[in-house]
């Protein structure tokens, strides 16, 4: 026990067998170490503020989302009552953001929430069973991966016609593909480890050993997978909404006012930009917040 | 320090056939793994992974088996417990036939056997405590949690770690030698009788194996086990096994009591490998190798007698037939202790061999 050798060390082993950790589950482990992340923690207060501005619009606002006024198109920032401006219509910019959000964060999460639910359970059937149903489910997956995730998107949602429902559609038949391919490699990894061959040995039956000692393992890798895919699918889907393919105007959303704001840039470049502001921030908070996560779900990473 | 904590009565309850009857009985253990390729995936070939292998072992015995990597060692444990499903044979536990529909069921058998692994940090999950994989199987044979944790602190004091210092740890924060004692105490919570022990100090350093290897024959002796040891390593092997089984692309070459196999060898496969066998003795030092060259492809292995291709004693007969295990040449009538897969006296005995004609 080379851990002896150093009194620090020793010091905290007597420390420990004095005050026992507590019999904690895996969670509030997760707990602890998150606590010990700033960044984690202010990305994830930011983005609960966004989700909050968006579902409280109607009360952070008083202006009508919908309603301009010739007389007051593209005010600049600042301007009295208006403290974002307005945009090329006349419609305050701030309650346009607020209740963009409610359709750009809908259509950032939904897609990855089915892809997550569809994909992981495709793909831990697959890293599980292995063999032929295993190579059926993941030969098929290979075929989406022919093409360019982007091009995917706009060819099923050029097929079923614009709309917000169909940019969901569209973005999650995008994602599922490597959602079961990350399900699959980390079932699998999981599957070959000699301790679920222990625990079978010990006569554990299969349900057992997926629930214990398999899903715990595999949960963690897809679902830090599937929050850095959200960043992804809100860029993804204003995109959609920036080319037509998504939401229709006038519904606020940042991809589409992003592209009717485009004409301004001259005009009113600050405000012409607070759309790909929003999707910019949302986006890297996202992406931030599933790095935090999986050094937190890591128990070999840190105590 | 901990005998009172786990009493064993003297006669263990679950003993049926008496201290004569073998507690495991292995009869002509066979896998072949086919081999796909090609265009359409078809099967091209097969490896003759393990080949009617056969032996018995004892109660409260330690059976070692030894040999080179890919000889089937690690395969025939699992075929044992069961965990790849054998091409053929049948495995008798303590009289009952393992798989039958009259005998023990593979449920029922795998509570009586156990396996600790070679990879101490793969055989443990990464995101339970000490405590918690220890309990786990208990617990799934429906013991309460409390009663379960209880036990694993005992198991854990009894492998020799402060349940108070290692309970609460996750397997990363254990050295090689902790997390093999932690298996240990996992293959343990069963309650088993008999324990495979798959390279289980193979990964150890010489220290904390010796360490690991006097913990195994202490846990022994008080738990009445009975060990299937698999190893490489010829000096682990020798000593702590009582008898010692040698295999070679998946057969048994040669079986006997540990003294004869490592006094008088008979094969020659066994007295190659025991001269390869590493020694901190100068003046025994050897620079000639004793043998030369890889195995065979399992998947394709030579006719006859396996050994034949990088045997100095081979004859045209060698080629012929599978030399079937039998006591050697000068052995006493009557005596089936000791038995070797070789049909040529002198090879058995070691003399000059005889030129082919």
């Amino acid at each position: 026990m080379s851990d002896l050798a150093n009194p620090d060390a020793l010091a905290t082993l007597v420390g420990k067998a004095t005050t026992p950790r507590p019999a904690a589950g895996y969670w509030t482990a997760v707990g602890r170490r998150l606590k010990r992340d700033p960044v984690t923690i202010i990305v994830t207060l930011l983005l609960l503020a966004i989700v909050l501005m968006a579902i409280c619009a109607p009360w952070v606002t008083s202006y009508d989302p919908y309603a301009g006024s010739v007389m007051r198109r593209l005010r600049p920032i600042g301007t009295p009552g208006h403290w974002l401006g307005t945009d090329e219509t006349g419609r305050d910019l701030w309650t346009r953001l607020a209740y963009g959000g409610r359709l750009s964060l809908l259509a950032g999460v939904a897609p990855v929430m089915v892809s997550l639910l569809v994909g992981g359970l495709l793909g831990i059937t697959a890293g599980f069973m292995g063999g032929l149903t295993g190579t059926l489910i993941m030969r098929t997956m290979d075929v989406f991966y022919a093409f360019p995730s982007i091009l995917l998107a706009i060819a099923i949602c050029g097929l079923l016609g614009n709309g917000l429902t169909n940019s969901i559609i569209a973005l999650a038949v995008v994602f599922i593909p490597p959602m079961v391919r990350i399900a699959e490699t980390v079932t699998t990894q999981a599957r070959h480890l000699d301790f679920v061959e222990a625990a079978r040995a010990s006569g554990t039956t299969t349900m057992q050993i997926i629930r214990h000692h398999v899903l715990a393992n595999v949960l963690g890798p897809i679902l830090v997978y599937a929050t850095s895919l959200i960043s992804l699918s809100i860029i993804l889907s204003a995109g959609l909404s920036f080319l037509g393919l998504g939401v229709t105007p006038p519904q606020a959303e940042w991809g589409l006012m992003l592209n009717s704001l485009r004409q301004s840039i001259y005009v009113q470049p600050y405000v012409a930009a607070l759309p790909g502001v929003m999707i910019f921030v949302t986006s890297m908070c996202f992406n931030l917040m599933s790095d935090g996560f999986r050094s937190a779900m890591d128990v070999r990473l840190s105590k | 320090m901990s005998a009172a904590l786990l009493p064993v009565p003297p006669v263990d309850p679950r003993d049926r056939g008496g201290p004569a009857q073998p507690l495991l009985s292995v009869t002509d253990l066979r896998k072949h793994f086919p081999v796909y390729g090609g265009l359409l995936n078809r099967r091209v070939a097969t490896v003759q992974a393990v080949d009617d292998v056969s032996f018995t072992i004892a109660k409260g015995e330690t059976l070692g088996v030894v040999g080179e990597s890919g000889c089937g060692k690690s395969t025939t444990a699992r075929l044992v417990m069961h965990l790849i499903r054998p091409d053929a044979g049948s495995i008798v536990f303590d009289g009952e036939e393992v798989g039958s529909q009259a005998g023990l069921s593979v449920a029922e058998m795998r509570r009586q056997m156990q396996m600790v692994f070679q990879d101490s940090y793969s055989s443990l999950n990464p995101r339970l405590t000490m405590v918690d994989s220890i309990a786990y199987a208990p617990r799934m044979h429906g013991l309460p949690a409390r009663q379960a944790v209880a036990r694993s602190e005992q198991l854990l004091a009894q492998v020799g770690l402060n349940p108070a210092l290692f309970a609460r740890r996750y397997p990363h924060e254990l050295s090689g030698g902790q997390r093999q004692r932690v298996n240990i105490a996992r293959a343990l919570a069963l309650e088993p009788r008999l324990v495979i022990l798959d390279e289980a100090v193979s990964a150890l350093d010489k220290s904390v194996e010796a360490q690991v290897l006097n913990l195994l024959a202490e846990l022994k002796a008080r738990l009445n086990l009975t060990y299937l040891f698999i190893s490489h390593d010829l000096n682990v092997v020798e000593y702590i096994s009582d008898r010692v089984l040698v295999m070679y692309l998946g057969r048994v070459v040669e079986a006997g009591p540990v003294e004869e196999i490592y006094g008088r060898p008979r094969h020659p496969y066994t007295r190659a490998l025991l001269a390869s066998k590493p020694t901190l003795d100068p003046d025994r030092r050897t620079t000639v190798l004793p043998l030369s060259g890889d195995p065979p492809n399992p998947i394709n292995p030579p006719s006859g007698c396996r050994f034949r291709t990088r045997c100095r004693f081979a004859q045209p007969a060698c080629a012929e037939m599978l030399p079937p295990l039998l006591p050697p040449v000068d052995a006493a009538p009557g005596d089936a202790q000791h038995l070797v897969a070789c049909i040529l006296p002198e090879a058995q005995m070691n003399a000059e061999p005889r030129h082919a004609a």
